[in-house]
């Protein structure tokens, strides 16, 4: 039973990592029906520029919580810049051609800033430095969930249920609705439709930056490619959840968390991968659109 | 009359140039073979031993050869590929050499070994890790200044039998070959060491997160943990593992055992074991043959450079030291005679293995990796 616990316990904990990560995900697609391949790699970039501004802040002699804070705020305002900027060169020109080519379109920007950072940056692994307190109350039960673990839960949770409020209750999240449920019809209401998928690319790379400084100060390490397969294992959760939906991208990630750490408690490490893709698999015959994913027709 | 004087002339000439060409086989020269990669992807490989050779054959030349005699190279490429080293083998014979330094990847040299082992041709790779090739007994003419692939793996099991004195391990490894490979041969030399090995794994590299698989660890009741990959996913689990208040001894490979990993991992690295290759950089002759091949080449030397140069030498060694070049007195030299080279001072064991240098035990201690003696 303590195994049990341990491992559903981790198995949360990372399924709040690739939450983090799901939520941008599932929003774009949410919007624009687009699967943003670039996600990854702006979560990626989001943890480089809180090393950098992080260590440059440090070592400037500042106290932790505001460095902590400065990098953060700093790798948000970059990611989501990056985000603004993609939409705006990348996807935006393709938005009335077939989905097909803004798809090629994301894969293309997805290699080309990784290679950006590859260039710019290094091919090393660099150690990235923690600066997230420890929490006291959890120093006993350490074994089971530590610190930071747990403030990526908290965060998760917040982000979560922030975003769904947003959505439901404001007049920007009922123009978002109204943008993913009809882009043409929406426009001619007056929604501004630009400014909705500008802001949605920019509140998505945010939140790809705030999960690229929590989950890099957890792994202690960053490199140019942790954003390739975070946001492939992220893309997974999002679409079991059911592509589109906020809680569903986190119901997805917590149920690929816990069948990873589960089967390798289990079972066995070595097909960590398959575990994860044969819950997909069983999940899209059931349920095509995925656990929480409304049912679309087909316009004919 | 006059005819005749041309006839006897063009003899004269002709048995003058027989007999300065035998005269020259005769007492000028020993020649030796180099073979490898020398062009292709993997000619980074091959091409520091060739420099290597030609730096210690100018040495010895410039000293006044062995015994009076000059030495010869005669420089072969197979391009790792197995089929062109056969070929690159028989011409080597038809040199009529007396040994080959090489060749480089594995492969190529055991295609080529039978060529040599039937014409007594010996044979060093500075390369070649494959361990059957010296512990199978088919090669008497076989020897390797590097050490094989299972050293690294029985070196570790004999410093957590011997040295830690664990009794029960958890292996883990990338599911490379590398890692994999190392992983199982210590679980197998482990178990027959009367080790248990409680839990053995592959984890997938790259994955965020190993708590799982840490807490796996716990649950196992593993006395020691060892890794088989390379530094990124060591430093995750030495840093989980610790987090988790879990303070079991961490011993792994060559692949860890790199600055980089302490760069990452910070103080999560220290007390971590890793095996390597023993330091020879401060080894006088090592300092010297790099600076050497700086004067002559302009550049760094590349992989193998070293193992190339103590190969070199440590064939010209049992050459003089056997007073001929008859294969069976250089083979016996090989085997009993020491010579000071840059991997420190070598001699080769019966099947081959070089004696001297190989694998040492490193820790992380206040930051650095050092030789555990």
């Amino acid at each position: 039973m303590d195994f049990f616990l341990k491992l559903f316990l981790s198995g949360t904990a990372k399924g709040s990592i690739y939450a983090l990560i799901a939520l941008g995900y599932t929003m774009v697609y949410g919007i624009v029906q687009l699967i943003n391949f670039a996600h990854g790699e702006v979560y990626m970039i989001g943890g480089f520029t809180a090393l950098i501004v992080g260590g440059l802040l440090f070592s400037s002699g500042m106290a932790v919580p505001l460095v902590l804070a400065l990098s953060i705020a700093s790798a948000v305002v970059f990611s989501a810049a990056f985000g603004f900027t993609i939409e705006k060169l990348a996807y935006k020109p393709l938005r009335n051609k077939p989905r097909l080519s803004a798809l090629i379109s994301a894969i293309g920007i997805s290699m080309i800033l990784q290679n950006f950072v590859l260039l710019a940056q290094t091919e090393k692994y660099l150690s990235f430095p923690s600066y997230l307190p420890e929490l006291e109350f959890l120093r006993p039960v350490r074994e089971y969930l530590n610190s930071t673990q747990f403030i990526i839960l908290v965060t998760t949770a917040t982000i979560m249920v922030a975003l769904t409020l947003t959505i439901k209750f404001t007049r920007m999240g009922k123009a978002m609705r109204a943008t993913a449920q009809d882009k043409h019809m929406a426009q001619l209401v007056g929604v501004d439709i630009n400014g909705v998928i500008s802001l949605t690319f920019i509140i998505g790379s945010a939140l790809a930056a705030v999960g690229g400084v929590l989950i890099c100060s957890y792994m202690g390490q960053i490199n140019y490619y942790i954003g390739f397969v975070a946001g492939i294992k992220a893309f997974v959760a999002a679409v079991l959840g059911g592509i589109g939906s906020i809680p569903g991208a986190v119901l997805g990630s917590f149920i690929l968390g816990w069948t990873e750490s589960l089967g390798t408690g289990y079972l066995s490490s070595d097909y960590e991968d398959a575990y994860a893709f044969v819950i997909l698999i069983l999940i899209l015959i059931l349920k095509p659109d995925g656990i929480l994913g409304k049912n679309q027709k087909q316009k004919v | 009359m006059r005819r005749s004087m041309v006839v006897v002339a063009i003899l004269a000439v002709s048995v003058a140039l027989i007999l300065s060409g035998c005269q020259k086989s005769a007492s000028g020269t020993i020649k030796i073979g180099v073979a490898g990669a020398h062009s292709g992807d993997l000619a980074s490989y091959g091409l520091p031993s060739v420099n290597a050779a030609k730096l210690v054959v100018e040495a010895v030349n410039a000293a006044g050869g062995i015994d009076g005699k000059t030495v010869e190279l005669f420089i072969q490429d197979d391009q790792c590929k197995p089929e062109l080293a056969t070929n690159a083998a028989a011409k080597l014979v038809s040199d009529e050499v007396v040994a080959v330094i090489g060749h480089i990847c594995s492969g190529a040299t055991k295609s080529a070994l039978g060529i040599y082992k039937d014409s007594k041709i010996i044979t060093v790779s500075p390369s070649a890790t494959t361990p059957s090739l010296t512990q199978s007994g088919e090669y008497p003419n076989f020897f390797r200044t590097i050490a094989p692939d299972d050293a690294q793996a029985r070196l570790a099991t004999k410093f957590i039998k011997e040295t830690l004195g664990l009794s029960s391990l958890a292996v883990l490894h990338d599911k490379g070959d590398y890692g994999k490979g190392f992983a199982e041969l210590v679980k197998q030399y482990a178990e027959s060491e009367g080790i248990r090995v409680v839990l053995f794994e592959g984890i997938n590299p790259g994955a965020p997160d190993y708590s799982a698989v840490v807490n796996k660890i716990g649950n196992s009741g593993a006395a020691g943990v060892v890794w088989g990959g390379y530094h990124p996913e060591a430093s995750k689990l030495v840093q989980q593992m610790k987090d988790k208040g879990m303070s079991l001894p961490f011993i792994s490979d060559d692949g860890v055992k790199d600055q980089t990993f302490i760069e990452v991992a910070g103080t999560y690295a220290e007390g971590v074991y890793a095996t390597g290759p023993m330091d020879t950089s401060s080894n006088p002759l090592a300092v010297k043959a790099v600076a050497d091949h700086k004067a002559k080449f302009g550049d760094e030397p590349g992989a193998f450079f070293l193992n190339a140069y103590a190969a070199t030498l440590a064939v010209v060694n049992a050459i003089d030291k056997a007073g001929s070049a008859d294969y069976d007195a250089v083979v016996k030299a090989l085997r009993s005679e020491y010579v000071e080279t840059p991997l420190g001072r070598i001699s080769f064991d019966g099947i081959g293995d070089v004696i001297g240098f190989g694998f040492s035990v490193f820790q992380v201690q206040g930051g650095v990796y050092v030789e555990l003696k």
